[in-house]
């Protein structure tokens, strides 16, 4: 793409998001779609994050607050289950973590180097003081 | 559609205001975005009140500055609409940075420029200097001398604009005052003639084409920037002035009426020639004619197209002459006017021997007299007597005080 002409593409400092016609997108999942090499859905932004958010499936109340809130469209969530983080395209901010209602939380920032396994093996144990405090359970 | 048709007369009394704002009516814009400014304000309340009287079906939108008014004409063109708007002077300042975005983003808008001075000091009346101050922006830019030509141009712009292998915005230049603002017979056409001259806008990746989702105005830095000016540049080169012409050539067959790229008057045996625009073409004219009675072989040569500039065609009109007076309504602040250097650019390569010198006249809406220009004529002829430019190459015309002359 870097290396075209001024006569190879479209004029109009225009880009088409997807390659052809579209049809019923709102309901086609994004590994689905035709996304044209111009899209930002086919680049990778992960090198622009310092920490990540890792996921801890055994807590997730699949509440979606994370997914409704994540402004990169960086959450993975399907029949509205979550899956996961979208690696390529999140960039650290912590928005996920920060609206995560549970108890402890499904999600949590590490540095990027850190291993997910570890995180996950290590992870922290329910905070009983707020709970009680608050008188929530 | 549901508007009504309007009975013309064949010929209308009309000013360059209101002709420009028929021509809009007649081409059914679909979104004029606009903020007032004198002289052109008529311009854009003409069409609103179309609008409001059911003569056209679209939208006025008004907004909070000349710049937010290109801007919406730049959304709604991108979004797929027929767009047109007017403005003049400072309103055209304020406009400059989105001009170059709708040319940039191949978006067919047509501005009526309706020409005035710059400020300071502050001034309503006609000169070109917001003309000038357009002519980098990527538009393509017509310039009319009369209430006639600023209906006939504005046809002409949204022909050749929309083309698909054009896509370029268009100005239609009038003078201030002198033209928008002075009524004359204007010829009409029909508006089904009219219409049908322009034809059904053909959207070309419209926004509003959802199945074919688009981001305009996209950044590119190093890596793309170039190629896109340069394609810019390339289509103004080479693919505009043929549609300019095939556009003049079907107008003059709708309308009889006859453009050109560089409009030649008197020049088949011209020994010397002035080269203007605006309203001063016509002055210039009627005087060549008496030169000629006392014996002076003057010609004038109006630009027509002013960008493209028509490198080619002015070298050709002026390849036989012996003395040329450049004449430039604005302000070089400290350089040879643009016509000067334009003719200058197009003649240095030829085998021409023509003397050239520049004048700087009429600015803030200063007339340009008959006697003016009888006196640049002998001046233009006394060059050719003596075989060289007799005078400094710089004069202004018509500023009160002491002679000013440079270079």
């Amino acid at each position: 793409m870097a290396n075209k002409g001024w006569d190879e593409f479209e004029i109009g400092a225009m880009l088409r998001s997807f390659e052809g016609p579209i049809k019923d997108i709102a309901t086609t999942h994004q590994e689905d779609r035709a996304y044209s090499g111009n899209n930002s859905f086919t680049a990778s932004v992960a090198d622009w994050r310092i920490e990540k958010p890792v996921f801890n499936k055994d807590y997730c109340i699949d509440c979606q607050f994370c997914w409704i809130y994540c402004p990169d469209i960086s959450i993975i969530s399907r029949d509205k289950k979550m899956i996961g983080v979208d690696m390529d395209h999140c960039k650290g901010c912590g928005i996920c973590v920060e609206v995560c209602p549970t108890n402890p939380k499904s999600l949590l920032m590490y540095s990027e180097q850190t291993d997910e396994e570890q995180a996950l093996a290590a992870w922290p144990a329910k905070d009983t003081s707020k709970a009680d405090s608050k008188g929530e359970e | 559609m549901a508007f009504d048709k309007m009975e013309l007369r064949d010929i209308e009394v009309w000013d360059g205001n209101f002709a420009a704002a028929q021509a809009l009516r007649q081409c059914q814009i679909d979104v004029v975005a606009a903020y007032p400014i004198t002289p052109s304000t008529p311009i854009v309340e003409g069409y609103a009140k179309f609008l409001a009287d059911g003569y056209v079906e679209g939208e006025f939108v008004m907004v909070e500055s000349e710049h937010a008014a290109m801007s919406g004409c730049i959304g709604a063109a991108a979004a797929g609409g027929r767009v047109a708007t007017a403005t003049s002077s400072q309103g055209f300042a304020l406009m400059v940075e989105t001009l170059y975005q709708a040319s940039g983003m191949r978006l067919p808008i047509v501005l009526n420029v309706v020409n005035r001075a710059l400020a300071a000091p502050l001034n309503v009346n006609g000169d070109h200097s917001d003309m000038y101050l357009g002519r980098d922006s990527g538009w393509i830019q017509l310039d009319a001398y009369n209430p006639q030509e600023a209906y006939d141009l504005n046809f002409i712009a949204f022909k050749v604009a929309e083309d698909h292998d054009v896509r370029l915005p268009c100005m239609v230049h009038q003078d201030g005052f002198m033209t928008s603002h002075t009524a004359q017979g204007v010829k009409t056409l029909t508006d089904d003639q009219g219409y049908g001259f322009v034809g059904e806008f053909q959207p070309m990746n419209d926004m509003l084409d959802l199945d074919h989702p688009v981001t305009h105005g996209v950044q590119t830095e190093e890596d793309w920037h170039f190629e896109h000016k340069a394609r810019q540049h390339r289509d103004l080169m080479l693919n505009v002035t043929p549609k300019i012409q095939a556009a003049f050539d079907a107008f003059e067959k709708l309308s009889g009426r006859k453009y050109n790229m560089v409009e030649k008057y008197e020049m088949e045996d011209a020994d010397v020639a002035v080269v203007c625009m605006g309203t001063s073409v016509e002055t210039a004219r009627e005087v060549a004619l008496e030169m000629r009675k006392e014996g002076i072989k003057a010609g004038v040569v109006g630009i027509r197209v002013y960008r493209p500039f028509p490198f080619m065609e002015i070298a050709d009109a002026l390849k036989n002459v012996k003395a040329i007076g450049a004449l430039d309504r604005s302000s070089p602040n400290g350089a040879a006017g643009m016509l000067f250097n334009e003719l200058a650019g197009a003649l240095f390569n030829t085998d021409t021997k023509a003397l050239l010198s520049g004048y700087v006249y009429g600015l803030g809406g200063r007339d340009l007299t008959k006697a003016h220009l009888r006196d640049l004529y002998k001046e233009l002829q006394s060059n050719v007597d003596a075989g060289k430019v007799t005078t400094q190459l710089q004069q202004f015309i018509g500023v009160r005080g002491p002679k000013l002359a440079f270079l």
